[in-house]
C-alpha cells in the first residue's frame, strides 16, 4: 500500500475544494493507503471543533473522525495559520495535530504521490 | 540518504488570496525540514513564478503601508537568502510589460548571494519534469 500526502489551502465553506480533498483522502484510506492531510491558510477552518451539520453547508467532521479511527490517516493543521485565525490548541478536534510548515514538506519525502490544492 | 525535489509553481496574484504567500512560506520552510527526516535525507525546494504569479516579485510593494502586513516582496527576498532556485517566466513578464528592473532579482542588501533567474517557460517545464512533486499555488 502507498502513502498519499494531500495539502490544501482552500476554505471549508465557500469552496468545494476542501470537500474534494477529504473525499479523495477517504477513498485512499478505504483502499488501505496511508494519507497525510495538511491544512494551511483558510483550510485550517477544518481544524476547529464544534462544527454543526446543516444541509446547506459542508460538514466533514464525521468523515474525518472515521478516517482517524482507521489509524491510516493523519490530519495536521498549520499552527501559525490557525493561530492567526484565532483557532488555538484547545479548539482542535481530538486526533488533529498542529505543526509548522516544514512538517508538510517532510511528509512529502516518503509520499508516493503529493496532491497540493492551492487556495481559491 | 535521499533528496526529494519539490517544485512550487506560483501562478496566483499577490494579496488577492493567500495562496502565493503560502507558497513562499512553505518553500522557505524547506530549510528546517531536516528535523523531521533521517540523517542525510533532504527536501529541496524550488520556486517558479508563472502567469499572474510574476506580480509576486514586483519591487516596492506597499502591503505594510496599506494592509499592515508583510509584503510578498520581503518573502521573495527571503527565498534568495536561502539555497532555493528561483525562476521567473520570461514570456509572462513580456506579456505584462515587466522587466528585470521591476523585479526582486537579488537580496544583495541583506547579504544574500542567490539571484533570481528570468527564463523561458521551457526551462520552468524542465524544472517541473525533474521534480518529485509539484505544488501549484
Amino acid at each position: 500500500m502507498g502513502k498519499l500526502t494531500i495539502g490544501t489551502f482552500s476554505s471549508l465553506v465557500g469552496s468545494m475544494s476542501l470537500d474534494f480533498a477529504v473525499k479523495l483522502a477517504e477513498a485512499a484510506v478505504k483502499k488501505g493507503h496511508n494519507v497525510d492531510f495538511w491544512m494551511s491558510g483558510n483550510a485550517t477552518m477544518l481544524a476547529k471543533k464544534g462544527q454543526k451539520a446543516f444541509k446547506d453547508y459542508s460538514f466533514l467532521s464525521k468523515t474525518l473522525q472515521e478516517m482517524l479511527a482507521t489509524g491510516n490517516f493523519n490530519i495536521t493543521a498549520c499552527e501559525a495559520c490557525a493561530e492567526a485565525r484565532g483557532y488555538h490548541k484547545e479548539d482542535c478536534p481530538e486526533g488533529f495535530q498542529r505543526k509548522s510548515m516544514d512538517w508538510y514538506l517532510a511528509s512529502t519525502f516518503e509520499a508516493d504521490r503529493v496532491l497540493h490544492i492551492g487556495g481559491d | 540518504m535521499a533528496t526529494r525535489k519539490l517544485a512550487f509553481v506560483v501562478r496566483s496574484l499577490p494579496y488577492k488570496t493567500e495562496a502565493s504567500r503560502l507558497a513562499l512560506t512553505h518553500a522557505i520552510s524547506s530549510q528546517t525540514v531536516e528535523i523531521y527526516l533521517n540523517d542525510g535525507d533532504l527536501v529541496e525546494a524550488s520556486i517558479s513564478y508563472v502567469g499572474d504569479g510574476v506580480f509576486n516579485v514586483m519591487k516596492n510593494q506597499q502591503a505594510g503601508k496599506h494592509y499592515g502586513i508583510t509584503t510578498n516582496e520581503g518573502h521573495a527576498k527571503n527565498t534568495l537568502l536561502l539555497d532555493l532556485k528561483v525562476l521567473i517566466c520570461k514570456e509572462d513578464l513580456d506579456k505584462f510589460g515587466l522587466t528585470e528592473e521591476n523585479l526582486v532579482m537579488d537580496a544583495d542588501d541583506l547579504g544574500g548571494d542567490m539571484k533570481a533567474n528570468i527564463v523561458s517557460y521551457s526551462e520552468i517545464q524542465k524544472e517541473m519534469e525533474t521534480a518529485d512533486h509539484l505544488l501549484f499555488c
